[in-house]
C-alpha cells in the first residue's frame, strides 16, 4: 500500500483472496462459497408499501421471465427484485423526483426521450392496470406463455392505459436489471446473489495493489454497502474538513 | 423587489473549476471576489466518504450528483423542424451542480488540443484547399495558438498535479509518452498511472499494428503530490467508482482538492451557495455590467453590485446565461447571422467490445476514471485527411473506467434482452470482455446550435436553453474510418469476438456519450462570428468575461477539461495583468 493513510478500514490483503496466473497462463478461480444459502432460501417475504395485491402478482410472475433462476444462479424472485421495485415506485423516484414535470405535454421523437405526464409510481400502476384488465390470468400462463406475452409487450405498441407496451416494458427491464444488480439496502440483490454470480466485488474497493497483476482471478466475496465496516461512514480521520 | 447589496470588485458565477481558478487569482490580486453557486456546499470530508459514495443506483442511476431537472433542464430536438421537448431526465450528459461543479464528478482524462484544433480553419485550408469541406462547415481559428497557452496548460497541470509520460519534452520525442502530442516544457508533475490488462493488451495490439500507444494522462494521481497551493493529493485506489462520483480518497484532482480551501480562507472571497442567478444587469448603454441579480434558498431576491462579472458556469449554462441578459446578439441559422448560441459541438464516441475467452479476467471494475492505454495516430491532423473527405480525429483506447453493473454487463450481438439466454451470456461476459474507445471531434455547422426556448420555463419562470442538434455527415464519416481503426486493434487483443458500434444518426438525448458540450459562446479574432475576444471578453460588454468549453469554436479529439483550465489561467491572466490595469476592450 502506498496510501500514506493510516485509517483505511482494513488491509486488503487479509480481505481479498486472489490466485496469481498460473504459469501455463491459465487462471483458476477458487470457487465461491454460497454464505448463507440457507437462510437465503427461509427469506422472509417482504411487505410491499407501494403494489396492492394485483399489481405484486404480475410484477412477480413477469420478473421471474426476465431473470429466471437457472443454473447460473437465483433469478429476480430470489433476488428480491420485486421488492426492490415496491421500494423505488413508493419512495421519492416514483413520486418523481428529479423529473421535469412542467407542460405543455406532447409526444415527440424517440430521440427526445420520455415526455409523459406519469410519474414513475403512476405510470407503472397505470400500465399494469391495463394488463391486469386487458389480459387477465398472466399469473396461471405457463412460463412459455408468458415469455411470448412479455415479447409481444416488448415489439408492440398496444395501448395500456395511455402507456405504449414497448415503452412500459422498457421501464420494467430497467427497473429489474437495476433491482438485480443494485446494493441489497435497496431491497434487491439480496445477499449480493447478482454480484457472486458475476464476480462484481461490491462498494469496498482498493484495487492499488491488485491493478497491474495481471489476469488475477478475484475470489473475494463481495461487499454491500450496508455490511461494510459494520454499516459505519468511512471518514479519513488524519484528514480534516476543510 | 431585489435587496442591493454592498458593491463588490467581482461577482463570480459558479464555483466550480473555473470559478475556483478565477477567484483563486482575482483575490490574490487584491479584488475582492463574491462567488455564487447555484448548489450546495460539499467536501471530501465528509460528503465523498465511502461506503456511501460507492452507491451505483444513488449516483450513477438516479445521478444524485448532476443538476436536478425538476428545476431546471434543456430542450432539444434533432433539427430546426421538430420542436423541441424538454430532457424530462438528465440522461445523455451530466452538468454537475454543487460546489466544485462538474469538476467533483468527472473522470480526470487531461489532455492539451492540438495547434491544428485552435488554428483549423487556417490549416486545415492550408494543408487541403479552403473548398475541403462545404460551406455548411462554420469551424474557425479560436483567435489562439497552442503556443499562446501552453504555459497555462503547464500551470493547469501542476495544480492537478497530473500523472503522465512526456513524449515530446521542448521538441525533444521521448519514446513511453505520447510522441504525437505538442511539444511540453515540463515533464508531467507525477509518474504515469499503473496499467490494468485490458490496457495492456491493447498496447501490445496497438503496437503490433504500427501504432504508438501511451499511458492516458490523469488526474487522478498515481502518487501523493503536493501543488503549488500547498495542497497534498493522495494516491489512486483504482476503486472503479471515478466518473459520476466524489472522490473519498483525495486522490482526484477537483476543485476541493486543489485550490478551493485556499481560496476559502481568504477574507477577500465571499462564497454564497444556493444562490440561483437570473440574469447579469446592464446600464442603461447596455455596453456595461452593473452586477446580478439571484435568488437564494428561501427565495429572497438579490442584487449583487459588482464592476467585473466573470461567467463559470457549465458549458451549456454560460450561453444560457448571455442569452437571459441580452447580451450579444443571438444566433439565427436562417440568416447564419448572429453569434451568441452559435457553433454548438459536441464529442463523437464510439466502441469495440472484446469478448474474450473465460481465461482472461479483465476484472473492469479494477480501475481509475484515467488509467487507460491509448494512441494519437489518428488525433487531430495527425493523419493525412485528403482523400479521406472529413476533418478532425478521434484517440482509439482502452481507456475503462469501471466495472459497475447496471451499467456494464455487455453481450455478444445477437443476445436476447431478457430471459435465461440474457442472463447466461452477462455471466459469462462480465469479467471477460474490454472495451476499445474511440473519442473524437465534432464539428461545427450552421444548423447546430443553442437558443432560448420558446415554450418550456424553469423553476424560477425563466426560458429553459434550446439545442437544436444532430451529428454531420462529417462527424458520421470520421466515426465510420476511426471505429474501423479500433476495431483492427481490438482483433488483435486475443479476444474471440468483436462488436463494434460506428456512431449513427440521429443524435439521441436519452443515450449518455460524453459530457463534452462545447460552443454557443466561442472566442475569437472577428466580433461578427464570435461572442468573445482572445481573451475570453465580451465584444459588446467589456466588464463580462465568460469562460468554459463554451468558448470553443468546434470541438476537438481529446476530452476539453484541460483547455478549460488553461484557458482559466489564461482569461485570468488578462484580466489581472490587463484590464485592472485599464477597465475597457482588451481588443478593438
Amino acid at each position: 500500500m502506498t496510501t500514506q493513510d493510516g485509517s483505511l478500514p482494513s488491509d486488503p490483503g487479509r480481505r481479498r483472496l486472489f490466485q496469481a496466473v498460473g504459469a501455463a497462463g491459465v487462471a483458476t478461480a477458487l470457487p465461491l462459497v454460497p454464505v448463507q444459502a440457507a437462510q437465503q432460501q427461509a427469506a422472509a417475504k417482504q411487505a410491499y408499501i407501494f403494489f396492492n395485491p394485483a399489481e405484486a402478482t404480475f410484477i412477480e410472475s413477469a420478473v421471474a421471465r426476465l431473470i429466471p433462476k437457472d443454473e447460473t444462479g437465483p433469478g429476480a424472485i430470489e433476488a428480491g427484485v420485486p421488492n426492490y421495485i415496491d421500494k423505488q415506485l413508493g419512495g421519492a423516484w416514483g413520486a418523481g423526483e428529479r423529473l421535469y414535470r412542467s407542460g405543455p405535454w406532447q409526444q415527440g421523437a424517440a430521440t427526445q426521450g420520455y415526455q409523459l405526464p406519469f410519474t414513475p409510481g403512476e405510470f407503472f400502476r397505470t400500465a399494469i392496470r391495463a394488463i391486469n384488465e386487458k389480459h387477465p390470468g398472466f399469473a396461471t400462463l405457463s412460463p412459455q406463455e408468458q415469455d411470448k406475452f412479455i415479447d409481444a409487450l416488448q415489439k408492440g405498441n398496444e395501448d395500456l392505459g395511455g402507456v405504449s407496451s414497448n415503452v412500459f416494458f422498457a421501464s420494467l427491464l430497467e427497473v429489474t436489471i437495476e433491482g438485480f444488480f443494485a446494493d441489497p439496502v435497496y431491497g434487491g440483490n439480496r445477499d449480493m446473489t447478482s454480484w457472486k454470480m458475476i464476480g462484481f466485488p461490491g462498494a469496498y474497493a482498493d484495487f492499488y495493489e491488485y491493478v497491474d497483476k495481471h489476469n488475477v482471478a478475484y475470489t473475494a466475496p463481495p461487499t454491500s454497502l450496508a455490511q461494510d465496516a459494520n454499516g459505519r461512514i468511512h471518514v479519513h480521520v488524519k484528514l480534516k474538513r476543510t | 423587489m431585489a435587496t442591493r447589496l454592498k458593491e463588490t470588485d467581482v461577482v463570480m458565477l459558479g464555483v466550480g473549476l473555473v470559478g475556483s481558478i478565477i477567484g483563486r487569482e482575482l483575490t490574490k490580486s487584491g479584488l475582492e471576489v463574491v462567488g455564487l453557486e447555484r448548489g450546495e456546499p460539499r467536501y471530501t470530508v465528509p460528503d465523498f466518504q465511502a461506503p456511501a459514495m460507492h452507491d451505483e443506483l444513488r449516483y450513477s442511476i438516479r445521478k444524485s450528483l448532476m443538476m436536478d431537472a425538476a428545476k431546471e433542464t434543456y430542450t432539444f430536438r434533432n433539427s430546426v423542424n421538430e420542436t423541441a421537448l424538454p430532457m424530462r431526465r438528465i440522461q445523455g450528459f451530466l452538468p454537475g451542480t454543487g460546489l466544485g461543479g462538474s469538476a467533483v464528478h468527472w473522470n480526470g482524462q487531461t489532455y492539451r488540443f492540438h495547434d491544428a484544433d485552435f488554428r483549423m480553419r487556417t490549416l486545415a485550408t492550408e494543408r487541403y484547399g479552403k473548398d475541403f469541406l462545404g460551406p455548411e462547415y462554420t469551424f474557425q481559428d479560436w483567435g489562439v495558438s497552442y503556443a499562446d497557452l501552453e504555459p497555462y496548460y503547464d500551470r493547469f497541470e501542476y495544480l492537478l498535479g497530473v500523472s503522465g509520460k512526456a513524449g515530446n519534452l521542448q521538441g525533444k520525442k521521448i519514446a513511453g509518452g505520447n510522441v504525437l502530442e505538442e511539444a511540453r516544457s515540463r515533464e508531467y508533475p507525477t509518474r504515469p498511472m499503473k496499467e490494468p490488462y485490458g490496457s495492456a493488451l491493447f498496447r501490445k495490439a496497438a503496437e503490433g499494428l504500427g501504432h504508438h500507444p501511451f499511458t492516458q494522462p490523469s488526474s487522478n494521481l498515481s502518487e501523493p503530490y503536493t501543488n503549488p497551493e500547498g495542497m497534498t493529493l493522495n494516491t489512486c485506489m483504482f476503486c472503479g467508482f471515478c466518473e459520476r462520483y466524489g472522490c473519498e480518497h483525495f486522490a482526484k484532482a477537483s476543485p476541493q482538492t486543489v485550490v478551493l480551501p485556499v481560496l476559502l480562507k481568504d477574507p477577500k472571497f465571499k462564497l454564497r451557495t444556493q444562490c440561483q442567478v437570473q440574469r447579469i444587469n446592464l446600464d442603461s448603454s447596455g455596453r456595461n455590467a452593473t452586477g446580478v441579480t439571484y435568488i437564494d434558498s428561501q427565495g429572497r431576491e438579490f442584487e449583487q453590485p459588482a464592476r467585473l462579472v466573470v461567467v463559470g458556469l457549465f458549458a451549456l449554462n454560460n450561453v444560457r446565461m448571455l442569452l437571459l441578459s441580452k447580451i450579444g446578439t443571438p444566433y439565427d441559422p436562417a440568416s447564419g447571422k448572429g453569434v451568441v448560441g452559435r457553433n454548438y459541438s459536441y464529442q463523437t464516441t464510439s466502441g469495440v467490445n472484446v469478448f474474450f475467452d473465460q481465461n482472461t479476467n479483465i476484472n473492469p471494475f479494477m480501475r481509475s476514471g484515467a488509467s487507460g492505454t491509448l494512441i494519437a495516430d489518428f488525433v487531430s491532423d495527425n493523419f493525412d485527411h485528403a482523400k479521406l473527405g472529413f476533418l478532425g480525429g478521434a484517440y482509439i483506447g482502452e481507456v475503462m473506467s469501471h466495472g459497475r453493473p447496471i451499467e456494464f454487463h455487455p453481450t455478444p450481438p445477437g443476445t436476447p434482452s431478457w430471459g435465461s439466454q440474457w442472463k447466461k451470456a452477462v455471466v459469462r461476459h462480465y469479467n471477460h470482455t474490454a472495451v476499445v474507445s474511440t473519442h473524437g471531434s465534432s464539428i461545427s455547422t450552421r444548423y447546430n446550435y443553442l437558443d432560448l426556448d420558446p415554450t418550456y420555463k424553469d423553476a424560477w419562470g425563466q426560458p429553459l436553453m434550446r439545442m437544436t442538434f444532430d451529428f454531420p455527415e462529417n462527424d458520421i464519416k470520421l466515426s465510420a474510418f476511426v471505429t474501423e481503426r479500433a476495431a483492427e486493434i481490438a482483433n488483435a487483443m486475443g479476444g474471440k469476438q468483436i462488436a463494434a458500434s460506428p456512431r449513427k444518426r440521429p443524435y439521441t438525448s436519452t443515450q449518455y456519450q460524453s459530457t463534452h458540450n462545447t460552443g454557443g459562446t466561442i472566442m475569437g479574432v472577428d466580433r461578427s462570428t464570435s461572442v468573445l475576444n482572445r481573451y475570453c471578453q465580451s465584444w459588446d460588454v467589456p466588464n463580462v468575461f465568460v469562460i468554459g468549453a463554451s468558448c470553443y469554436p468546434q470541438n476537438a479529439s481529446y476530452n476539453p477539461t484541460g483547455t478549460v483550465g488553461a484557458l482559466a489561467y489564461w482569461a485570468a491572466d488578462a484580466i489581472v495583468s490587463k484590464y485592472i490595469r485599464s477597465p475597457g476592450p482588451l481588443m478593438s
